[in-house]
């Protein structure tokens, strides 16, 4: 959609009298919608899941269907030990704080999650927040300030971007995982001036990972300070699991990780660790740490819980490599055009030629069973239509091979491959 | 020639291999509007233009330019 298409000439106002409705910037969208919700695709952002049997299986309008789709990556959210945790934490603590966690909304259990984290992560600090879009949000803005610079990639997740928004800091980007870019946009910015280059270990949309070393590298030479984004990378990348940059050996030169519960931890919450002396002052001074009400007692329970486990989760770690690259595999001699050339991380994105083609792709899977991720423009790098996988831990190797008997069902169907 | 106008022609011609609908460049011409570009082309397009007078655009300044002779006088004054 370019955006001439939503200048105020194009908008009709529905009677001379009344002021333009505030929507109208959105018509173009809706139109586009209505358009290929008439072609009689189910809409793919309104799934709802009745029923959740396990981390890789649920019931979709009635049919029993694989996930494929989840983000839940170590297969966490029906742990025994889990699920008791969070249980017991709502017996004794109620169910939720009413309050931010520089009031009242700090319990016992907020000290002993970020307990966890630090043990899990090896570092003098930690600092949940609400989710991980408000750790992204508040960490970025906080740090940088008026006068200081954020350099970031261009495929950036959306929490990334609005962080720099929310703050004051001049803002410049560089072409996706290119370390010569990232170099002459940081020797070209004033020596004196703050610096935060903002890195992600696993980019989410192809699933590719960045070249932390390289950059690393690059960022100190010119004096700036480093956070990266671990979200994708948490749990299965590293001897400990702590993320992409532990499995690239730059653990001495990321100055701030910053991750989510919501994905391989398998609850809701957001957090930064770090060893920087000065840390513990952000509690006063991050907006959207102190602006807002802390994590549920049950949910903090329930990720401590996770995350002590996480710390010995070598065979989970090891069975989710090995469906991940067995699903790229599969996927590549179907004929699929993929995001990466081999499995760098536990997602496995298809490229399609449309949108068309993309939903009804999507639509076939879930007919037969499946239940995988659309994604679109602006969402998505270069324009691109994808079909995401995110595989499991939990995923038995038979259902791996249900899944690429359902790819190749639908590619064959909708004309994707031969 | 002045600077100003050999900036334009520079301008002009890193504008070129984005310009899909071949339209008449004019220091009124406008990124959004006139050359209908998105922001994925905005992005390739500032890249370009930042190496090739080894300047940096920021986001917030690019949120301000609207035309091409916006651009060229952005890129006059970050020049200098």
């Amino acid at each position: 959609m370019s955006e001439a298409a939503l200048t105020p000439e194009d908008v009709r106002l529905a009677d001379a009298g009344a002021g333009r409705d505030l929507f109208s910037k959105f018509d173009a969208l809706i139109a586009e919608r209505r358009a290929l919700l008439d072609t009689g695709v189910r809409d793919p952002f309104s799934i709802v899941m009745d029923k959740v049997l396990s981390p890789t299986r649920a019931i979709i309008q009635g049919r029993e269907t694989i996930l494929l789709g989840t983000y839940n990556y170590m297969g966490m959210t029906f742990d025994p030990d889990v699920v008791a945790a969070g249980k017991q934490a709502l017996d004794e603590f109620g169910s939720g704080t009413t309050g931010s966690r520089v009031l009242n909304g700090t319990y016992q259990g907020h000290k002993a999650c970020e307990d966890a984290l630090k043990d899990f992560y090896g570092t003098d600090h930690a600092i949940v927040f609400s989710t991980g879009y408000q750790a992204n949000l508040g960490m970025i803005s906080t740090l940088a300030g008026k006068g200081d610079y954020i350099i970031l990639d261009a495929d950036s997740h959306a929490s990334i971007y609005d962080g720099c928004w929310l703050g004051n800091a001049e803002v410049v980007r560089f072409r996706h995982n290119s370390v010569e870019d990232l170099d002459k946009r940081l020797g070209r910015l004033p020596k004196e001036a703050g610096k935060l280059v903002v890195l992600e270990g696993v980019y989410s949309m192809l699933g590719d990972i960045a070249p932390l070393p390289e950059m690393v590298a690059v960022a100190k030479k010119h004096g700036a300070m480093i956070l990266c984004d671990e979200a994708h990378g948490m749990g299965f990348f590293g001897p400990n699991g702590r993320g992409v940059y532990e499995e690239l050996g730059c653990e001495k030169d990321i100055d701030f990780v910053v991750g989510t519960f919501s994905k391989s931890v398998g609850t809701v919450g957001g957090f930064c660790v770090s060893n920087h002396p000065k840390f513990e002052v952000l509690r006063l001074v991050c907006r959207p740490y102190v602006f807002t009400a802390s994590l549920p007692p049950s949910v903090v329970a329930t990720a401590a819980a996770s995350i002590r486990k996480l710390m010995h989760a070598g065979e989970k770690r090891a069975h989710l490599w090995e469906n991940s690259r067995r699903l790229h595999q599969g996927l590549r001699d179907l004929g699929f055009t993929l995001g990466t050339e081999t499995a760098q991380s536990a997602i496995i994105a298809l490229i399609l030629p449309d949108q068309e083609t993309t939903v009804g792709m999507w639509q076939a899977l879930l007919e037969q069973g499946l239940y995988v991720n659309m994604a679109r423009p602006p969402a998505t790098p270069a324009g691109m239509y994808l079909l995401r996988c995110s595989l499991c831990a939990e995923h038995s190797s038979e259902q791996v091979g249900q899944i690429l008997a359902m790819f190749a069902a639908a590619g064959r169907a909708i004309g994707v491959i031969d | 020639m002045t600077t100003r106008t050999e900036t334009f022609g520079k301008v002009a011609d890193l504008i070129e291999p984005f310009n899909k609908k071949g339209i008449v460049l004019a220091e009124a011409s406008t990124f959004a509007g006139d050359l209908e570009w998105d922001s994925l082309t905005v992005m390739d397009f500032v890249a370009a233009v930042e190496d090739e007078f080894d300047i940096i655009i920021t986001m917030n300044m690019q949120a301000e330019i609207e035309t091409v002779g916006q651009l060229v006088d952005a890129v006059e004054k970050l020049k200098a």
